[in-house]
């Protein structure tokens, strides 16, 4: 096997060394009576031009001659070819977690400036140095806020990513926590009324992302008053965070937490994404996560070291602020540097770029008759369209001219039949655009006829080596 | 010899500042498409109250300054591409540089997760395959790909527990934990909203018989236990802990960490195990990152397959892959989408380059080198357990202790004999504790040096032992203030 550097040579010395005459005699602790009869039933061995045949097979099968106009907590960015160049390089991705500081000052320093991007981002004052991602996040912000306030309710916008919320109901079904979810308005936006009716003395947290699931930026002036003034904290979600660099951030939130994935890591099938955890300082005690600090070192010079490592579960085993021990570093590593290829003026034009193509997109289907864009507010890269006519049969229409169309919000909202979730970013392309355009234009024409959907299934990748 | 001007040193032994402090007005490190579409004046579209104007402190640099930046950080670091890195627990082994490539074609790498299932066959495919491999390598049933890391295995299978008993009538209160456990066990345990009951190891390490049948009582829902343990035990009578746990009408949950000891030789299912995650960081080979992405799957028996968290991959009769969404007595979600795919990728990889034989040759080898260091070094490091071992081994400072010399300082010392340390104190049962897990990565030519580095040390600590307490001696920092950096934390750059 090619990974493995002992030669049967350096095998039967070291046996020898330890009084063995064979390998099993290593293994005699186990008892006959489990140890396993026979070899297990698993492909290969393969070389390596089998395992990369086998793996491109599999990557034929995929989305990739199409244009993607999928968001919906997702999203695609062009990513500078700087970002796999520094994380191939293997001091970054083969080490482990940065226990031994003085062999991880790479990891611990980048991670730092990880921190250091994502409280200018969000304006609040600290960050963690990750965790899993937007909807760990997200539910790691609401347990934190139940642990501070010590109260036992908590109030999510319905717009909240459906999955997300169906994370936080795993974690806190077992608590006893309450949990209401708030509707949104005509316009978009979290409903005011029901807000105002939902807080109370028991309400530890306020969850409120924006842009919000339907693409809707979220106006937080009077909410953050209205949340802090029952005693509950704001606890906001952001994952497109390039939004960030064009709106506002919600800098009086307590709590700011989302998906940096947008920021170079690709969209891979969901995963590994990045989540992130940013709050206000005095808060920093309650916070789950790794944190990476400044320090010196016994000659005097800047270093950096985890810290505040008493919140955490190999300290504090079940007292612990939350059980993460992994974060996600390499993929923090990619946001840092990709953060750090685009710059401030680089982010800002390319969230500018953003906005103007999903207007665009938006401005084009709006012209068609039937088609609607469903909410006024204020909009960044995503957008729901009323679709003319049936939402499936029109997404089929578009995947017959390669293009994923959007997701068809029915799934998550029933009220909201025949909408699309419709996202743009600088991956598409003007062209696309409008051939999407005419799809939407052509399509009552076609008498909402449902298309079949071509079959994928002629070539089936082998599981066996052939 | 002609003197160095006074500035040029080689880069290594550089201090690199901050990248914010590297920053000058004006400077980007990309160049973006010039946009087809009509220009879009942010105040407009979105009005002048939300519109952000300035990211006070951002960085403004070139790419080249990125690239050299970044790359010197690196060479700050130690990874497995470094050397021996014997760091307990953690199974740091070489992670194939195919895995890389594989995991970013272009169509794996880019797929979208709500794209229809008909058009990702390829990735829902690699999803059922992986799952299926680790079903065989465990004995398991049932696998679920979706936690992201182990903790959140544990997480998924501490509730699937409940919800299993509670369907039996009653969740119960308490998962026992045996003293030389992980942390995060009790941590997910108690993020599950189970209690936990700590149980005392016996005088070999290993689960105690008599102490688990009086404290697996009728308010217990199960026991949380490594095998092999964290001091690399096998618990040799693990069966009969399964059966007295599952007599009492409890579960079992096994922490897959120590997996790489078992891989082709032992199925945890096969010994009575309910449930387990697996650490595809660990044991199947995708890379630590410098603390993640991990990917914790969850493998389970026919009896927990319902509850396994949604959704699950699932084949239909007549070939396509899909997801299966209806699964009413699920846990439910534990993160958004299907898991860190792009990890499966790569152990899926790993798994299909090895084959069974790969496999067993593999924990053949790990056991082999970790017994080789053991026996090594026992004359001058304390063995507080003396059993054999499997993949990893645990050592002792008490010798060194009486000298002043402890854990932590005999690792930094270790890395000026150019080695990663192994884990300190852990497990916590071991004052003192030295954990040495090699892998199989490594070879005997590696393991003498290491072991050569490991005596030469501890005759230092016989003969100087200041010198060993002020090390690492060798490296660009040394020994930095962690008392400090908690007391009064700086956690961001400021102007």
């Amino acid at each position: 096997m090619r990974y493995l550097p002992n030669s049967p040579r350096d095998r039967a010395e070291m046996l020898r060394a330890l009084g063995h005459s064979s390998i099993d005699d290593l293994f005699s602790q186990i008892p006959e009576q489990i140890r396993l009869q026979g070899r297990l039933d698993l492909p290969g061995p393969l070389s390596e031009q089998e395992v990369l045949e086998f793996f491109k097979q599999a990557a034929s099968q995929s989305t990739r001659e199409y244009v993607s106009l999928l968001g919906a907590g997702a999203y695609s960015h062009f990513r500078p070819a700087a970002i796999d160049a520094l994380l191939s390089r293997g001091e970054f991705f083969t080490a482990y977690t940065p226990y031994q500081a003085e062999l991880a000052q790479g990891t611990l320093q980048a991670m730092f400036e990880f921190q250091t991007l994502i409280t200018q981002l969000t304006e609040m004052e600290v960050s963690n140095a990750s965790l899993y991602d937007g909807s760990t996040a997200t539910t790691e912000a609401v347990l934190m806020s139940l642990r501070l306030t010590r109260r036992n309710r908590v109030v999510t916008a319905r717009t909240l990513h459906p999955e997300y919320r169906e994370v936080m109901s795993t974690y806190l079904r077992h608590l006893g926590t309450e949990v209401s979810e708030i509707p949104y308005s005509a316009s978009g936006q979290i409903d005011r009324a029901a807000l105002e009716k939902a807080l109370n003395e028991e309400t530890a947290a306020v969850v409120i992302q924006s842009p919000n699931f339907l693409g809707v930026i979220e106006h937080f002036n009077d909410i953050t008053e209205r949340v802090h003034r029952s005693g509950a904290l704001l606890v906001v979600a952001v994952n497109e965070p390039l939004s960030l660099a064009i709106v506002n951030p919600p800098a009086e939130a307590d709590i700011v937490c989302g998906e940096a994935q947008s920021f170079g890591v690709p969209v891979a099938f969901g995963g590994p994404y990045v989540g992130f955890l940013a709050t206000r300082e005095k808060l920093v005690r309650q916070m789950p996560g790794r944190l990476v600090g400044q320090t010196t070192d016994s000659n005097g010079r800047r270093g950096f070291v985890l810290t505040l490592a008493t919140r955490e579960q190999h300290i504090r085993r079940e007292k612990a602020t939350s059980n993460i021990c992994t974060n996600q570093s390499l993929c923090a590593l990619a946001a840092t540097i990709y953060l750090c290829l685009l710059g401030k003026q680089g982010l800002r034009a390319l969230a500018e770029h953003n906005l103007a193509q999903a207007h665009y997109a938006a401005s084009r289907l709006a012209k068609v008759p039937g088609a609607s864009i469903a909410f006024a507010s204020p909009f960044f890269n995503e957008f729901v369209v009323k679709t003319p006519g049936n939402a499936e049969a029109l997404l089929d229409e578009l995947r017959q001219e390669k293009i994923l169309g959007g997701i068809n919000l029915e799934r998550f909202y029933p009220e909201l039949e025949n909408h699309l979730l419709v996202c743009v970013t600088e991956t598409v392309n003007k062209a696309a655009l409008d051939r999407m355009a005419r799809v939407y234009q052509e399509f009552p024409a076609q008498k909402h006829a449902r298309a079949a959907a071509p079959s994928v299934f002629s070539h089936p990748v082998g599981w066996e080596k052939a | 010899m002609k003197q160095h001007p006074r500035h040029a040193r080689p880069h290594i032994t550089r201090d690199e500042n901050l990248i914010f402090e590297r920053s000058s007005p004006g400077k980007c490190g990309v160049d973006l498409p010039s946009p087809e579409v009509p220009a879009a004046s942010a105040a407009e579209l979105l009005g002048d109250d939300l519109v952000r104007n300035d990211i006070p402190g951002f960085p403004e640099v070139s790419e080249l300054e990125v690239i050299r930046h970044f790359t010197r950080l690196s060479t700050w670091n130690y990874g497995v591409d470094t050397g021996l890195y014997p760091l307990g627990s953690c199974t740091m082994k070489y992670n194939p540089r195919i895995n890389e490539v594989v995991a970013r074609l272009e169509g794996l790498a880019t797929d979208h997760p709500y794209a229809p299932a008909d058009l990702t066959q390829g990735c829902l495919k690699i999803l059922y395959d992986a799952a299926r491999c680790l079903a065989e390598i465990t004995g398991m049933d049932a696998v679920s790909l979706q936690p992201s890391a182990g903790a959140q295995g544990e997480l998924a299978g501490i509730l699937m527990i409940q919800a299993c008993l509670a369907d039996r009538g009653n969740p119960r209160k308490y998962i026992l934990i045996p003293d030389s456990a992980h942390g995060t066990n009790p941590a997910s345990v108690t993020t599950s909203g189970y209690q936990v009951r700590n149980l005392k190891s016996d005088a070999h390490g290993c689960i105690d018989l008599a102490e688990l049948d009086r404290a697996m009582t009728e308010e217990v829902a199960g026991l949380m236990l490594t095998n092999p343990n964290t001091l690399g035990i096998f618990e040799v009578r693990i069966r009969e802990v399964c059966e007295l746990v599952h007599r009492k009408g409890g579960l079992v949950y096994m922490d897959g960490a120590n997996m790489n000891a078992l891989m082709g030789v032992a199925r945890p299912a096969d010994f009575g195990v309910d449930v387990m995650h697996l650490n595809l960081h660990k044991t199947f080979t995708t890379p630590h990152g410098g603390g993640g992405p991990g990917s914790g799957p969850v493998a389970v028996k026919k009896v927990l397959e319902p509850y396994l968290p949604s959704p699950t991959v699932v084949r239909s009769p007549d070939g396509p892959y899909c997801l299966d969404y209806d699964r009413p007595k699920s846990v439910g979600r534990v993160r958004a989408f299907y898991g860190n795919f792009g990890m499966v990728v790569r152990a899926l990889a790993f798994i299909a380059a090895n084959g069974a034989e790969g496999l067993l040759q593999s924990t053949r080898d790990a056991v082999l080198n970790a017994n080789y260091v053991m026996r090594r070094l026992q004359d001058l490091y304390d063995l507080p357990y003396n059993e054999p071992c499997m993949h990893e081994c645990v050592l002792s400072d008490r010798r060194q202790a009486a000298r002043g010399v402890h854990t932590i300082d005999i690792a930094k010392r270790l890395i000026d004999y150019g080695f990663h340390p192994y884990t300190t104190a852990f497990p916590l049962i071991v004052p003192g504790a030295m954990m040495i897990e090699p892998t199989e990565s490594a070879s005997k030519e590696e393991l003498d040096e290491f072991i050569e580095a490991m005596r030469a040390v501890a005759e230092e600590v016989e003969e100087d032992p200041d010198f060993v307490l002020n090390a690492p001696h060798s490296t660009r920092v040394s020994r930095l203030d962690e008392a400090s950096a908690a007391r009064k934390p700086v956690l961001r750059w400021k102007p």
